[in-house]
């Protein structure tokens, strides 16, 4: 495992780091096309290899997507095409997780919160026995506010607890997730009737494990499906990710990315600026788990099939590994980096079992193996940024 | 006198009657139920203690423990693959997890040295990522007793391997006693006890107080000489070591070693028993831990015939565990 201790952090790259920049373009020379010369040049494939050069993590997952690919074996089409299903799916949450890193609160690990809210609302449209549009709106119409309810809430304790939100975080996602299973388990049927009872348990009370969500089926998905050279994909789906990646990057444009940045600079000079820190961070905490709510419903959608009791599950680690994979920090991320996290995490998700099979004849150690990566990267993340830290005070 | 009693403790006392009423009111046994309640307390409390000595430290409640509960799965898995039995084999799985544990601990302590501040989230992530490195090893290590590895195809240990050919209940069926119907393991207790008093008398000694002084005031340490990233190394290796001592402790009484993502359930309740125990930052020993094990503990087990009596049965485990992060989440607000 290369440990790339100042690189990461921009200045005068010392004497050393020159020639490992060389190995490394060159490592990522069968990706972009072997544009050592065309740097100067100013190239788009020159400065992608430039970029790459000063931000070594995104350059550790490409070369680890090459190996994978190689060793799996698999298709070109068939591995793209599972990765733009990937990329429908699952940037939105990774998005979601860009203004609280703005604010200075880093990885917001209660991002389950607002996946279960979306859950909670489909649920409910589901319960209620409802069909087609008026499901769809029922279901918007309670995820939304209740997400936006709950991540005021979470806002309110994380603002009592500066300095260690992210473990805070870690430990509401993981009680909001508890109360979400008790509710599930323990109302539907047994203090609230159900007009929808198949999707009880056979005994009467408490939801099935995983609920088919007719209504909900692919409504983005099969909009605009198209196939081009091999891989089928939905323009529907594309359009709208974009269209949450835009409002993404324009909000970290705006007044509010501003003030945002001010807060996570110094609280105290933000303050003197007329800014109130703390109701910053609590928008902040507010859009992310709108944006989380949001994200679980597209990734719903896509999937059709609701896993009650475990949807929501790791959607925070996933969101958080693919967002560091693309280069950003506990400190800066970008739309960018988020989409080109997803793209590079989730190739790599999608190959490492097929190269476990195949090399070790146990797909078992390819999923152990994508599992370190996804955890090693976010503690390599918090290591690294406590680092730098250190060095600037 | 109340005041003298943190909060969290207060509250579980409190949850802790009301149990106490409602299960003697459905019926349950009290003496068999004192008798459970010791041997549960004795299951757990070194794995709590085990947190003890990190949180003197300063560094925090030690979220990686899964990587201290893997050392000690493995000096078993090291016994059970030589094929020792009884009392030899739970001293030779005692020694193994001593061993691996350092190793691990020392490891692990360098790199909270890097994450300084930032040891409990730091410590979530090493021990998750940690796990499937383990797991790798559990699946690809040449391990060669059959009553370890699957069934099927020779290869990787099984998830969940029985202890009663090798040293299950070594401690527990020992020394039993009953006092006035109760059944007392007092090996248990007794080994439960001894290490406890050991970390007491530890922190009570002029090197032990070094240790308190670093999580005290660093700047302090530093005047008076003592090496404050040592002395934290130091602590995490002591840790590591007691969670895979307390592991082995926890394995003999339960019968079976669970292996792979098991070795991360103990984290959070061992936490929480912690807290309860009135453990704060500036204020956590053997004595809390106790205190907070016999507490969590006697919940854990009151717990599942209430709600059998009370509420639906399957949510036990989830009221189990609103409980736990519930006193985690209120102990960081009250920080």
């Amino acid at each position: 495992m290369p440990f790339f201790g100042d690189r990461p952090a921009g200045g005068p790259p010392p004497a050393v780091s020159v020639s490992e920049r060389g190995a490394s373009e060159g490592n990522g020379g069968a990706h972009g096309g072997g544009n050592a010369g065309a740097r100067a040049g100013g190239s788009a494939a020159g400065r992608a290899g430039a970029w790459l050069a000063t931000h070594p993590m995104p350059l550790l997952f490409l070369v680890l997507c090459a190996v994978g690919i190689r060793l799996a074996g698999l298709s070109l089409p068939f591995v793209a095409e599972e990765v733009l299903t990937r990329l429908c799916r699952d940037t939105v949450l990774a998005l979601a997780l860009i203004l609280p890193i703005t604010a200075g609160m880093g990885l917001n690990f209660a991002l389950p919160v607002g996946a279960m809210a979306a859950q909670g609302g489909l649920l409910i449209a589901t319960c209620a026995g409802l069909s087609g549009d008026a499901a769809v709106g029922t279901a918007l119409a309670v995820a939304l506010p209740l997400s936006a309810l709950l991540g005021a809430l979470i806002g309110m304790v994380l603002n009592r607890v500066k300095g260690r939100e992210m473990i805070v975080s870690i430990v509401i996602g993981l009680l909001g997730s508890n109360l979400y299973q008790l509710l599930c388990l323990g109302v539907p049927g047994r203090l609230i009737a159900v007009a929808n009872p198949s999707v009880l348990l056979s005994k009467g009370s408490g939801l099935r494990n995983s609920v088919d969500l007719e209504f909900f089926r692919h409504i983005l998905r099969d909009v605009g499906h198209v196939t081009v050279g091999g891989v089928s994909f939905s323009l529907g789906s594309l359009m709208v990710v974009f269209l949450f990646a835009a409002a993404v990057h324009w909000l970290l444009r705006s007044r509010f990315g501003l003030h945002a940045r001010a807060v996570a600079d110094d609280r105290d000079r933000a303050a003197l600026c007329g800014i109130v820190p703390d109701r910053v961070r609590l928008q902040a905490m507010v859009l992310s788990t709108v944006l989380g709510a949001c994200g679980q419903l597209i990734y719903i959608q896509d999937l059709s099939i609701l896993n009650v009791y475990t949807g929501h599950l790791l959607s925070d680690i996933f969101a958080a590994a693919a967002l560091l994979a693309g280069g950003a920090t506990l400190r800066s991320a970008t739309v960018g980096q988020a989409v080109l996290g997803v793209l590079l995490f989730h190739t790599l998700f999608v190959v490492s079992p097929m190269a476990g099979q195949n090399t070790l004849s146990n797909a078992a150690i390819g999923e152990y193996c994508r599992s370190f990566i996804a955890y090693g990267v976010i503690a390599l993340a918090i290591l690294l940024n406590r680092r730098k830290e250190g060095m600037s005070a | 006198m109340m005041r003298h009693i943190s909060p969290p403790t207060r509250i579980m006392l409190v949850f802790l009657v009301v149990l106490l009423t409602l299960a003697l009111k459905a019926g349950i046994d009290p003496t068999r139920l004192a008798g459970d309640a010791l041997r549960k307390l004795g299951m757990s409390a070194v794995l709590v203690l085990s947190l003890v000595p990190m949180m003197r430290a300063g560094m925090g409640l030690n979220f990686g423990m899964p990587i201290g509960v893997s050392a000690g799965l493995l000096g078993m898995c090291l016994s059970m693959n030589a094929r020792l039995t009884g009392a030899a084999g739970f001293a030779a799985a005692l020694g193994g997890a001593v061993a691996v544990g350092s190793l691990f601990g020392y490891v692990y302590g360098r790199i909270l040295n890097v994450a300084k501040g930032r040891e409990e989230v730091a410590g979530v992530f090493l021990g998750y990522a940690f796990l499937p490195l383990m797991s790798v090893f559990w699946t690809l290590a040449p391990f060669s007793n059959r009553k370890m590895l699957y069934p099927v195809g020779g290869q990787g240990l099984r998830p969940r391997i029985g202890l009663d050919p090798f040293f299950a209940g070594v401690l527990d069926k020992g020394f039993d006693l009953t006092v006035g119907g109760v059944a007392v393991p007092l090996g248990l207790l007794l080994f439960a006890g001894v290490l406890l008093a050991l970390v007491a008398l530890f922190y009570a000694t002029a090197t032990g107080k070094t240790f308190s002084v670093v999580g005290e005031n660093e700047r302090y340490a530093r005047i008076l000489g003592i090496s404050v990233e040592g002395r934290r190394i130091a602590s995490a290796l002591l840790s590591t070591v007691l969670a895979a001592v307390g592991i082995c402790v926890y394995a003999q009484s339960y019968g079976f070693a669970e292996l792979y993502e098991s070795a991360s359930v103990m984290t959070f309740p061992a936490v929480c028993a912690l807290l309860v125990g009135g453990a704060s930052r500036w204020r956590a020993g053997a004595a809390n831990a106790l205190l907070g094990v016999a507490i969590y503990q006697t919940m854990y087990l009151l717990s599942t015939p209430v709600a059998n009596a009370y509420l639906a049965s399957e949510t036990t485990e989830l009221f189990r565990m609103v409980v736990t992060n519930g006193v985690i989440l209120y102990a960081f607000l009250r920080r």
